[in-house]
């Protein structure tokens, strides 16, 4: 893959070099960048309203969020021809730290062109290594390696009920256990659709919509799979097609 | 590039001759004393957190040892840092709360100090209220049911004392002592006592094996069905036990000390403190930021069946209605035997950081 990339780098260069010989006045090289942002429904939710902010979720309980921590990686934007562009390094959320929301890859130059995004949910079975990330570690980001080990993908924790009687609920999602000792790998490859039309540098816009995690296709019911459900294979495959529709691409600027 | 080489030549030459030509200034230096970064530490984590305007050096750590364990530091000159920071405690003291120099009691279990340059945050104290090692160093010194002194007053007996001015223009290339540089000294001090020799963190270089009993407590602290410790304590690749954040974990329905809440002044802080650290839970009893618990069997009952629910609860609190998680007699005890195994005897007899 790496190998790929330098080709693919070493074209890209050739190309501006000559792009700038000709003096056009076409931008060859575009960095781009990545901005999260996260909403509930059509509320936006970051660090001054994440554990303020009531919610009802799509099968009727009512919610307060505490904390929303997630993973992503392997950032991809694949241009018309199928050209694959990738992006070094992975994004580590946290809700509550607004200098996490947004991802600038340290290698992020690519030509102009029309490309759509495309990234992992969490990490992948290659890159999901226990123990491999020591900035992960330091935020205790670690899944259990009775569980599969390598990392969490989500951490999204709260009370439900909180209009009648409270309790908490542990959103977690990462490897799923089949049986003691058996795992299926749990991550998602996430890929929007939407067109990215880049002649410049550029910034791409990103939505997470956290209500999805109960709404679609499954919806959740907390009464019955609140916590603990890290050791839950059921709930864990049902985490890992609810977070396809997590997101979506607001728009790009440039 | 000959053509750089004989400018360079030239340059060297110059520097030399202005060097004989001109008198000696004093071009002391303290010697730079960077952290001893255990294997493990740096294997697992990220780096630790130097202030840029406090560099570690040997002078400026051999003279915050020296306040550190100095009398001079409080009212009547009785009481030390270390009175309720000892080494044998690893640097806490075995009361539920500390008695100052007037005899009043704080309503605070005195920290345990280790490994304080690994907390990223950098909010000190049970409440999160230091905002770094250096100004939290500040703060006992003047506390009236502390040390209650007077910084003035320190600074003025460390100034007159026989040793203390030349000690500090070793560390700081002055002689005029500030309250500043006194706890700039104590802080290059705290954040050489690291805590990294247990017998699990053997057992995590491959230097040992765990007993059976440690290794399904360390099971159950992993399990989200029984413990589930690790969300907030840390596992065996965050090899600091702690997150390092603030966390209402259930002790009451109502709180007497607010906490992280009576910092921040958002009541949805109220009753949250800091996650200590695991380590060397064998030489920091008793526990809880009130330090009421005598013993770990006393924790431990408390997380499997004691919890008390509040507005601010962390909801990794969880079977609140049962009091908590409810693990089996079997599983607390190996669960202890698991929690002892991060103890570092080592760290208390270290010749380092003894008076």
């Amino acid at each position: 893959m790496k190998r790929i990339f330098a080709l693919l780098l070493c074209a890209t260069v050739a190309f501006t070099s000559c792009g700038e010989d000709n003096d056009d006045n076409i931008k060859a090289n575009a960095n781009v960048n990545f901005k999260f942002s996260h909403t509930w429904d059509n509320t936006t939710i970051n660090s001054n309203n994440l554990t303020t902010e009531t919610v009802t979720n799509a099968n009727g309980e009512v919610i307060n969020m505490t904390r929303i921590r997630y993973l992503i990686s392997k950032l991809q934007l694949v241009n018309s021809a199928g050209i694959i562009y990738s992006f070094d390094g992975y994004k580590f959320t946290d809700l509550e730290d607004i200098n996490t929301y947004d991802f600038t890859p340290e290698n992020n130059a690519i030509p102009a062109g029309t490309y759509t995004l495309k990234f992992v949910w969490g990490f992948n079975e290659e890159d999901n290594i226990d123990g491999n990330y020591t900035d992960l570690n330091s935020a205790s980001w670690n899944w259990p390696s009775m569980l599969g080990g390598g990392y969490h993908f989500l951490q999204f924790d709260g009370m439900y009920n909180v209009d009648t009687t409270p309790s908490p609920f542990n959103f977690h999602n990462g490897t799923a256990r089949v049986s003691m000792g058996v795992f299926e790998q749990n991550f998602a490859t996430i890929e929007l659709e939407t067109p990215l039309i880049i002649n410049n540098n550029a910034t791409i816009n990103i939505s997470m919509d956290i209500s999805e995690l109960f709404k679609n296709p499954n919806t959740w019911d907390l009464n019955v799979l609140d916590t603990p459900l890290m050791p839950n294979y059921d709930a864990q495959k049902l985490m890992q097609q609810n977070v396809m529709s997590l997101f979506s691409i607001e728009g790009i600027t440039q | 590039m000959t053509k750089g080489s004989i400018y360079l030549l030239l340059i060297i030459t110059f520097l030399a001759c202005s060097k004989n030509d001109t008198p000696e200034t004093e071009t002391y230096e303290p010697t730079p004393l960077p952290l001893s970064i255990p294997q493990l530490f740096s294997d697992k984590i990220i780096p630790p957190v130097i202030p840029n305007n406090n560099p570690q050096t040997v002078e400026g750590v051999a003279l915050g040892k020296k306040l550190f364990f100095d009398t001079k530091l409080s009212g009547d000159q009785t009481m030390a840092c270390a009175s309720c920071h000892s080494p044998q405690h690893a640097f806490t003291a075995n009361t539920p709360t500390s008695v100052g120099i007037d005899g009043v009691s704080g309503n605070r279990n005195s920290m345990p100090l280790f490994n304080l340059a690994w907390n990223y945050g950098e909010r000190f104290t049970w409440d999160g209220k230091e905002l770094s090692l250096e100004r939290q160093a500040m703060e006992p010194v003047q506390n009236p049911i502390e040390m209650h002194s007077d910084w003035q007053d320190v600074v003025d007996r460390l100034q007159s004392d026989a040793e203390y001015p030349e000690l500090f223009r070793l560390a700081f290339k002055t002689s005029t002592i500030t309250k500043e540089l006194t706890t700039k000294a104590i802080a290059q001090f705290e954040r050489t006592l690291i805590s990294a020799n247990s017998k699990f963190d053997k057992f995590s270089l491959g230097e040992t094996s765990l007993t059976p009993q440690e290794q399904n407590g360390l099971n159950v602290f992993m399990d989200e069905e029984r413990g589930d410790c690790f969300h907030c304590h840390g596992n065996p690749n965050n090899p600091l036990w702690t997150d390092n954040i603030f966390h209402n974990n259930g002790l009451d329905t109502t709180f007497s000390d607010l906490g992280l809440g009576g910092v921040t002044g958002d009541p949805n802080d109220n009753g949250k403190f800091k996650t200590p650290s695991l380590r060397n839970l064998a030489y920091t009893a008793p526990y809880m930021h009130d330090g009421r618990f005598s013993s770990l069997d006393e924790v431990i009952a408390f997380y499997s069946a004691g919890l008390q629910p509040s507005p601010t609860i962390d909801p990794l609190m969880k079977n609140l209605d049962n009091g908590g998680v409810q693990i089996s007699d079997a599983d607390k005890a190996d669960l202890k035997t698991f929690l002892l195994s991060l103890s570092d005897p080592t760290f208390l007899t270290n010749p380092n950081f003894q008076e």
